[in-house]
């Protein structure tokens, strides 16, 4: 089976490349498809390949595509505030439409900025503690495998992945934190916090766990030639995700 | 009419904001002391039509709310005069 994945570029996007490049590498397990049995495992599996593509931000459709990206960068400069000119973007009613029908969205860096501009995803990512650009490779626990980011991977592992932002600090208020914990909404944390996130947050989703945001790059941990692959499980994930999505009858 | 427009965006209280407490602290070493408080934001002005104060007073709110601020983390002051 093949699955589309559609990665969005804006103008000033810089990352779409690297996410379509390690999502085709990305070749995922067996997943069970729709129909008698998928429920408990029993049904039906297929392997699935992912075939992704760039979407253009001024598309008003995503339709064919079965999961979708939007990958890091300075989508419209980050003028005014970093996303808050790019969640008016024409794609992104489609993605709003598209999460509300369960779809699998994925916000990398930028992308997670644009979707909590977008009102996507709860909070803000503001400028990092220490005012200071970070380029470096940090630990990220993964806190929940009820997100269409992490089915595949394992709760509690500590992935190495890359981190290249300046707004990348998460903040909420308490109120939003204490749902985000008790819906078991906090995707990921991170092991050392480098930019002063609440919580030690690096990624949340939403209530349903179809939109995921995430400030570290998995795409730039998808091969020990990288210095790491431990984006790997994650891209897998989405693969699966986007498989599953693909296997529901039109 | 044309109207001159203000609008002034910060932090919202209790949203930590480091360049705040940078310059804060820079201060004192440069002898202002008893300086607190501090709050780093952004000012957009902007000329608008509208048909009187109150209509750009309007208008203005909701460029803030929509687009020019992010109401989770920051708060803004719109000011409005009419153009000489």
């Amino acid at each position: 089976m093949t699955a589309r994945i559609g990665v969005v570029v804006f103008p000033g996007t810089n990352c779409e490349h690297d996410v379509v490049s390690a999502i085709n590498r990305a070749v995922a397990v067996a997943v069970a498809v729709a129909g008698a049995g998928a429920a408990t495992g029993d049904g039906a599996t297929e392997t699935v390949r992912a075939e992704a593509g760039l979407v253009w931000h001024g598309e008003r459709s995503l339709a064919g595509y079965d999961a979708v990206v939007l990958p890091g960068g300075f989508a419209h400069g980050d003028y005014l505030r970093p996303g808050a000119i790019a969640r008016f973007s024409p794609i992104m009613d489609a993605v709003s439409a598209f999460a509300a029908a369960g779809g699998p969205v994925i916000g990398i860096c930028n992308g997670f900025q644009v979707l909590t501009e977008a009102g996507l995803l709860p909070g803000a990512l503001q400028k990092n503690r220490d005012l200071r650009f970070l380029c470096t490779t940090v630990g990220v626990t993964v806190c929940s495998t009820r997100s269409v980011l992490t089915c595949e991977a394992e709760l509690g592992s500590v992935l190495r992945i890359p981190i290249n932002h300046f707004e990348g600090n998460y903040t909420c208020d308490d109120e939003t934190r204490a749902r985000l914990r008790d819906e078991g909404r906090i995707v990921f944390r991170y092991t050392d916090n480098p930019n002063g996130s609440v919580d030690d947050i690096a990624g949340v989703s939403n209530a349903q766990g179809n939109v995921v945001g995430l400030m570290p790059h998995p795409e730039r941990a998808s091969d020990l030639l990288l210095g790491s692959a431990d984006g790997m499980p994650l891209l897998r994930s989405l693969v699966v995700s986007a498989g599953r999505r693909a296997s529901l009858p039109a | 009419m044309k109207f001159e427009i203000l609008v002034e965006v910060r932090l919202r209280p209790g949203i930590a904001d480091p360049q705040g407490a940078t310059i804060e602290r820079a201060l004192p070493a440069l002898g202002f002391t008893g300086v607190t408080d501090v709050r780093v934001g952004k000012a957009i002005r902007f000329t608008t039509e509208a048909a009187d104060v109150d209509d750009a007073r309007r208008r203005a709110a909701e460029m803030t709310e929509r687009l020019l601020s992010n109401p989770v983390i920051e708060e803004a002051d719109v000011d409005v005069r009419a153009r000489p």
